[in-house]
Order: structure tokens, then C-alpha cells, then sequence
């Protein structure tokens, strides 16, 4: 492949791909997701390949591993083009089917397509699945449709558009306009204006002219994986989205941070690197612009303080990757004392989408001080998991009953963990809150990368707040005392609440120390960490009160409170629960009634989930019973 | 110059300088651990923090050993938001590091009676003065720090002392915590009490609270 010198010569090679691949030809998407990887997606896309080569069908159609679709609960997932057919929970044992009656002859296998389980219906296409219906997928749509190590995919889906433009039609501070226009805010989490940090990184001094650009995709959330996706799926809308931002700052050198935990998005982002410079769209004179850009990749040891901007450049100079004080902000100083800009792996990917489609036309979307849309990871106790991308304002109900399907098994919602582990928690009276940076940031939650974990009245919320205290304790760097020390003591203190040994007077510590550790933590990771703990007392102060006082805990998690025993009018002795009990604490004869014997119990609650009859009783329900 | 108010008094001070020094040069006691002069400033004790006011009721609060004097700015040394923080956190230390003259000093200096969170005693703050001071100063690097969170510590690299180390004895010389012990007998609620129950001594009229032990009724004469 030649060097691409001119915007010519890149449309010229659009048309010529498009028409190579003249629109009818048939294409089937297998998703190559992690997630759908997990429920080995590469065995059903070997087996559909071999099965298009023994039918003799190569001419006809395509076979594409794509990047991520979303819809991770129903993996692995096929989709086939044109007709937008979807496929779920996709066998290798199904190609046979799929390619002779679905590709051959433009028949639906009923029994692979998706079911509403709410109104038992039939959906076809991915348009028709709930799921998919209230998306508003304008960054992470075209997941589901490239081969993500081939750039010409990106291209016949109108990549590499915005560029041209922002190199050839725009001048640089036009762009920073154009975002500015649009109202883009950083998609890492705190929500701070992209333009504002691009014109103080333009407009700083630097001593020798030196400028840096940097990719933030060291995502740490457990449960969130929208950074990793877009890598994996569409590396080079990130990459356009770089370029662009490096001609506003006027950098010539850029930096991904990525996690060495996810190799597939390095990998693919090597890929996606290689062919941008093979074309000519990064490196020297890009599409004989006379701008130099060039991208490296450097890789994160997992630590989830590296995520906090100090401490990725810290660590990408190779110094122990801890955050300093931010009284000289990195768009000033940063990387190597030089004007360095650092946003995260979804701003990057909407920047192209802004610059193609114009400001006007994103500003559309979303509410008034949140443009756009948000790729958030939805997991926990709905029926429908997943990556879904939203516009910003969208309601809390909506993303679980309307996306999410609805709570699982019949049960009560209790609250929604936004912004991961330093996010809040929101309670189910607040449901109909809209979801944007700023009401988040009111209800005593955060926006957060995107992160968002329903609970169900089986979730306990102090043993919630200590899990992710737990998880921040072990991610503090350890540098500053408000974050070392007091999470650890936080910590202690949760334990010994749902460990039963709390005492009155704790929970107003907890808040005083909570306080404290927000206020005078040296980054953000000291000042969000005591979120879940805050937000959890702030709605859930009958719960703590339950742990501390009544020394019982009425979700009926935290082990050491509980203790299950049989309910004599219940039980019918049926020995499910004595048959099942890995410790054989439950003795009884048939047709008698059954007694748990607590020395051995060890409360895993198998017994109470598979009594067809209610009749395992948790503590509590036992005194009130009594 | 420029121009900022801490405490109510407008100062000027020399661009380049932090509000720590600016404050010190007015007579103000700001407690410090992990602050030396001379070597870079770190922001890791966290109790040299002070208030800075940014209008609209709303303020935070800053390591003041870092935080760059600038127009305008408007500082609060001993506001009740401040003393607050100030408390927690060396409540905190102490909980970590019970045997320090140091720390025990400090906090019956802000009027600390009870130490409320458990006590694991590490005997170092990390403040990281020695890891800046054989680094900066002896131009060694001798030392440096392992670990992440709790689990992080000084030590020279794989335990072994490395040919940087000229034994100078400079680590040893610049801590400000551990290697004063407090001689108190024993301890209650993690606190020694000895120096709270010192004699007063009249404090002179123009008390600028010159040394570092301002006792909560005044100054205090060991």
C-alpha cells in the first residue's frame, strides 16, 4: 500500500473500496469481544468460516470478527447483513444452519433470535431488541460493523472523514471552536470541559515547542469495560480523534496508556497503528498536510491510581506511578514538564464524530450542561448486561426497565452504583433522576467512567461500602496519610460493623473520617474514595443502624449477623435442601421436618435459594415470626 | 510581587514561593512533618493544610508546603474547617506511629485527648523526607520506596545496601518522627498526655507563636 498524499487520494481509495465491496455483498459479524470471547466466540467464527469454504459460499459472503456489540449478556453474538439479522447464544453446532438457510437462502432460524422475556416477543434485528432500541449509538455503533484490524473497514464506514477536515478546512483554533460548540465534556469522569483544556495546552509556553497528546486508556473500574471495547473494537476512531486533537494543541507526539491487562486492545491498537502509518495518516506530512504526528503505545502495570492524570505521566517517564500536587495543571505542565493533554478513550472517539457531523448537530443531544452520549457498562441484577451507549439525560428507569429488561427474579430494586468504586450509590426513590455529569454529582454520586451496577433487597449496603472501600484501600498509592491511612481505618471499621463488632458513635466517625479523607486527600482518588461509604449512609442510615445497633443485617448478607434455621409450618421435607448443603448441616427424614444445625451451617444460603416452599428462615424473619 | 490575604492580612510575597513560607514569614505557626527547606516539597502529611477561599462559599483545602503563593489568593491558616482536617489526619499518624515524640507533642498542641481509630503501629509516616534528602541533597538515591497503599515502606533497593550509601547517617538525621522516641511509660487512647500537663507560662504580648509548641492555652515552655 502507497502512502496516501492527498484528501484525493483517500477518496479515491473510499470509492474504490466501496465499490470493490459494492453494498450487496452478504456479511457476517461474529462479536470478538472479551465478553463474547468468554463464551468462545473464535470457536463459532472458525466453524461459520469453515462451513462458508465447505458450501463454497466465499463469493457471496463475508466472515468479520468484529469488536464488541454491547449486548454481552447473550453472547456469542452473530449478526448477518444486510437484513441486520441478530443472532444470540450462537453455537458452533449452528453454522451449518446459519450458512445454508440464513446466508443461502435469507431464512431466520427462530430459535436463535432474541426474546423479549417482558412481552414475549419475537425480535429479528438488532433494532427490534429491547436492548438495543432506546441506544442512541453514535460512537460505539460501528463496533458491531469493522473488522478492527482492518482499516479499510474504518474507511468504507466513512472513517477518516473529520480529518481532512480538521487538517485542510479548519485551522486550529477553529477546531478548538467547533468543540467548544459542542460542548464536549471529559468522558473519564470528571466531566471537565475538552476545549478548555486544549486551548491552555495550546496557549502554554513551552521551552522548546514540545507538546504531548495522550490517550488515557488505563481503565480500572471493576465492572466497567467501555475503554476496553472501543479499543478492541474501533481503534481508529480513537486515533483520528487524536490526530485531530494533535493538530489543535499543535503536538507531534502522542501516547496511549493502555492496561497490560487488555491484550486484545493492544493488540489491536498495534494493528490499528501499523496500518495508519502504512497509509500515510500518521507520521510525516499526514495526507500532505506538512503536520507531523505519530503515536506510541505505552503499557500500564495495572495499578488503578494510574488512571489519575499525575500519575500516567509519572509513570509513562518511568517513575513510580504516583500523583503529585495539581497547582500547576498537566495541561501546563506535564509529560516531561512540556503542555501535555490528557483525555480519556471515549473523548478521544467522539472528537471525529463532532468534527464530521458538525457541533450544531451534537449539541442536539443531551441536556443542557451534558452534550452527547455516554457509553455506560450496565451490570448487576437486570435481565439484559451490557456495554449500552445512551444520550446523556436519559433517565435512570429507563436504562434499567426499558434497556436493562427489568430487575432479575422478580425482585425489588434497591439502588444503582454509578461512576465505580468511588462512585455513590443512588436509591430507587431517586429512579427518575436524569443521567448527566451534574445531577449525579447532586445526588452524591459521580458520573465516574461509566460504570453502573444495579442491586436488588438481597444487596447489603455497608457490606457494598466495604467492598469497594476495600478495593480503594488496595489501590491507594499510599503516598498521602487522608488516603492510606484513614481508607485503611474506614475499612477496619466497616469490617467490624458487618462482622457485628460495631458500637454507637461509629457511624458518626465514619462520616467525620469520610469528610476528611474527601477534603484533604492529595488527587482524586483520596477525594471521591469515601463516596460509597458517604452516599451509602446519606440513603441507607437504617441499614447501618440495623449492622450497629440490632447487630443484624436485613439483606441478609453480612455472615457473621445471620443465621438460618427451618420454618416448622412450611417445610414439607422434601431433602432438596438437605441433598444440596455442601457441609451436611441439614438433617431430617422425608415427609419430616428438617433441622439446620448451626455449628455446621456455614450461611452460603444454597438451602434458602432452592426451597421451593419459603421455608429457610434468615434470622430476623425468625424473631419476627417468633 | 504579589499580592495575597491569609488570615484577614493582605502580604505580599515573591512569585515562586508557597504560601507556607509566605505565612511563616508573618509570624504564622502552620504545623509540618514531611516539609524540610531546601528539599522539594512532597504533600504527603497533609498536616501544613490550610484553607484557600474561591468565592461563591466555596473553598478547599491545599498542602500549603506546595501550593504556590498567586494574586489574589486568599488563605486561611486556622479556620474550623482546617483544624478539623489537621486533627484527623494527625489522630491518623499517631494511630500509625504512637511512639513519636513528635506527633505526641503535636497533638496535645491542637488539643487532642483520645486517639479514635485502631492502632497499628508502623513507626514511620512516610513522609519521605529521608527518600528527597539522600536523593537531593547527598545526590545518592540510596533509599526509595516499595510498595503500594499500606504496604508501602522505605528501603533500599532489595533490601540490600546499595554502593550508593555512603553511611552518612543523613536519613537518620532529617526524620522528623520516628527517630524521636517519646519517653512516656505507657500510653492511654494512644496518647501519652505528658506535655498537656505542663505548666503554662504567660505568653508575652506580642506572641507571634514563634516555636512550634503553641499549646491549645497559649505557649508552653518545656
Amino acid at each position: 500500500m502507497q502512502k496516501l498524499r492527498s484528501i484525493a487520494e483517500l477518496e479515491r481509495l473510499r470509492s474504490r473500496i466501496l465499490r470493490r465491496r459494492n453494498g450487496t455483498k452478504k456479511y457476517v459479524s461474529v462479536c470478538g469481544g472479551t465478553g463474547c470471547h468468554a463464551y468462545k466466540c473464535q470457536d463459532v467464527a472458525s466453524a461459520l468460516e469453515g462451513e462458508i469454504r465447505r458450501q463454497d459460499m466465499g463469493s457471496r459472503v463475508e466472515l468479520k470478527v468484529t469488536g464488541c456489540h454491547g449486548f454481552c449478556e447473550r453472547g456469542p453474538l452473530v449478526v448477518i447483513y444486510p437484513e441486520e439479522t441478530f443472532y444470540q447464544r450462537v453455537s458452533p453446532a449452528d453454522a451449518v444452519e446459519i450458512v445454508s438457510r440464513t446466508v443461502g437462502k435469507g431464512e431466520v432460524i427462530e430459535r436463535l433470535l432474541y426474546v423479549d422475556p417482558q412481552k414475549n416477543r419475537v425480535a429479528r434485528s438488532e433494532a427490534e431488541v429491547p436492548f438495543y432500541r432506546k441506544q442512541q449509538r453514535i460512537v460505539f455503533g460501528k463496533n458491531g460493523l469493522i473488522d478492527p484490524t482492518n482499516i479499510e473497514d474504518y474507511i468504507a464506514m466513512g472513517g477518516y472523514t473529520a480529518l481532512p477536515k480538521a487538517l485542510f478546512e479548519m485551522d486550529p483554533e477553529g477546531i478548538i471552536e467547533e468543540i467548544k460548540e459542542s460542548g464536549l465534556r471529559g468522558r473519564g469522569g470528571a466531566g471537565f470541559p475538552t476545549y478548555q483544556k486544549w486551548q491552555t495546552c495550546r496557549s502554554a509556553p513551552s521551552r522548546d515547542g514540545v507538546r504531548y497528546v495522550i490517550c488515557n486508556a488505563d481503565e480500572g473500574d471493576p465492572g466497567a469495560y467501555m475503554d476496553r471495547s472501543l479499543l478492541e473494537g474501533n481503534p481508529h476512531a480513537i486515533l483520528e480523534g487524536m490526530i485531530i486533537g494533535a493538530r489543535a494543541i499543535d503536538a507531534h507526539d502522542g501516547y496511549v496508556y493502555v492496561r497490560m491487562e487488555y491484550p486484545l486492545a493492544v493488540k489491536n491498537l498495534g494493528v490499528a497503528l501499523d496500518q495508519a502509518r502504512q497509509y500515510g495518516l500518521l507520521g510525516q506530512n499526514i495526507l500532505g498536510s506538512g503536520f507531523d504526528f505519530d503515536i506510541k503505545i505505552s503499557r500500564g502495570g495495572g495499578a488503578f491510581i494510574c488512571g489519575e492524570s499525575t500519575a500516567l505521566m509519572a509513570s509513562l517517564e518511568g517513575h513510580i506511578g504516583e500523583p503529585r500536587q495539581k497547582h500547576i495543571h498537566t495541561a501546563l505542565k506535564g509529560l516531561y514538564g512540556r503542555p501535555t493533554n490528557l483525555n480519556n478513550v471515549e473523548t478521544w472517539a467522539n472528537v471525529p464524530v463532532i468534527i464530521s457531523r458538525g457541533a450544531k448537530w451534537y449539541s442536539k443531544i443531551g441536556t443542557e450542561g451534558s452534550k452527547g452520549t455516554k457509553i455506560f457498562s450496565l451490570v448487576g441484577k437486570v435481565h439484559n448486561t451490557g456495554l449500552v451507549e445512551v444520550p446523556m439525560g436519559i433517565t435512570l428507569r429507563e436504562m434499567v426497565y426499558d434497556i436493562g429488561g427489568g430487575m432479575r427474579n422478580g425482585k425489588k430494586l434497591k439502588a444503582i452504583q454509578t461512576g465505580g468504586p468511588s462512585g455513590g450509590c443512588i436509591p430507587e426513590s431517586l429512579i427518575d433522576l436524569p443521567v448527566d455529569f451534574d445531577e449525579l454529582t447532586k445526588a452524591g454520586s459521580m458520573m465516574g467512567s461509566g460504570g453502573m451496577i444495579v442491586m436488588d433487597e438481597g444487596t447489603c449496603m455497608v457490606d457494598m461500602a466495604r467492598y469497594f472501600t476495600k478495593f480503594l484501600t488496595e489501590e491507594s498509592c499510599g503516598k498521602c496519610v487522608p488516603c492510606r491511612e484513614g481508607l485503611d481505618r474506614m475499612l477496619d471499621m466497616l469490617t467490624d460493623i458487618t462482622e457485628g463488632r460495631g458500637s454507637e458513635g461509629d457511624l458518626d466517625l465514619l462520616e467525620e473520617l469520610g469528610g476528611v479523607i474527601k477534603e484533604a486527600s492529595l488527587c482524586g482518588l483520596g477525594g471521591t474514595a469515601p463516596n460509597p461509604l458517604l452516599s451509602t449512609i446519606r440513603y441507607f442510615r437504617d441499614e447501618y443502624e440495623a449492622h450497629v445497633v440490632h447487630k443484624h443485617c436485613p439483606a441478609g448478607v453480612c455472615k457473621a449477623l445471620i443465621t438460618y434455621s427451618v420454618d416448622e409450618a412450611k417445610c414439607t421435607g422434601c431433602r432438596v435442601c438437605a441433598r444440596e448443603c455442601p457441609e451436611g448441616a441439614i438433617s431430617g427424614e422425608k415427609k419430616k421436618l428438617h433441622v439446620i444445625d448451626p455449628a455446621k451451617c456455614i450461611k452460603c444460603g444454597l438451602c434458602r435459594d432452592l426451597c421451593k416452599f419459603d421455608a429457610i428462615l434468615v434470622s430476623w424473619e425468625r424473631w419476627e415470626y417468633d | 510581587m504579589i499580592e495575597l490575604t491569609i488570615d484577614g492580612t493582605k502580604v505580599r510575597a515573591a512569585p515562586g514561593t508557597t504560601v507556607l513560607e509566605a505565612a511563616r514569614e508573618m509570624g504564622i505557626v502552620i504545623p509540618t512533618l514531611c516539609y524540610y527547606p531546601g528539599l522539594s516539597s512532597y504533600g504527603e502529611c497533609r498536616v501544613c493544610l490550610v484553607e484557600m477561599v474561591k468565592g461563591r462559599g466555596r473553598s478547599s483545602l491545599e498542602a500549603s508546603c506546595a501550593l504556590p503563593v498567586e494574586q489574589g489568593q486568599v488563605i486561611l491558616t486556622s479556620s474550623a474547617k482546617v483544624k478539623k482536617a489537621r486533627r484527623v489526619v494527625v489522630e491518623l499518624l499517631l494511630a500509625s506511629c504512637p511512639s513519636s515524640k513528635t506527633l505526641q507533642c503535636m497533638a496535645s498542641n491542637m488539643g487532642i485527648n483520645q486517639v479514635r481509630f485502631k492502632i497499628k503501629p508502623r513507626e514511620c509516616i512516610l513522609c519521605g523526607r529521608c527518600v528527597r534528602y539522600c536523593k537531593e541533597q547527598m545526590r545518592s538515591g540510596g533509599i526509595g520506596f516499595t510498595g503500594r497503599g499500606t504496604a508501602r515502606r522505605v528501603t533500599t533497593a532489595f533490601g540490600h545496601t546499595p554502593e550508593e550509601c555512603r553511611n552518612c547517617g543523613g536519613c537518620q538525621w532529617i526524620c522528623p518522627v520516628c527517630e524521636r522516641a517519646c519517653t512516656a511509660d505507657s500510653l492511654v487512647n494512644g496518647l501519652c498526655g505528658g506535655c498537656q500537663n505542663l505548666a503554662h507560662v504567660e505568653t508575652c504580648e506580642i506572641c507571634t507563636g514563634c516555636s512550634e509548641s503553641v499549646g491549645a492555652h497559649g505557649h508552653t515552655v518545656y
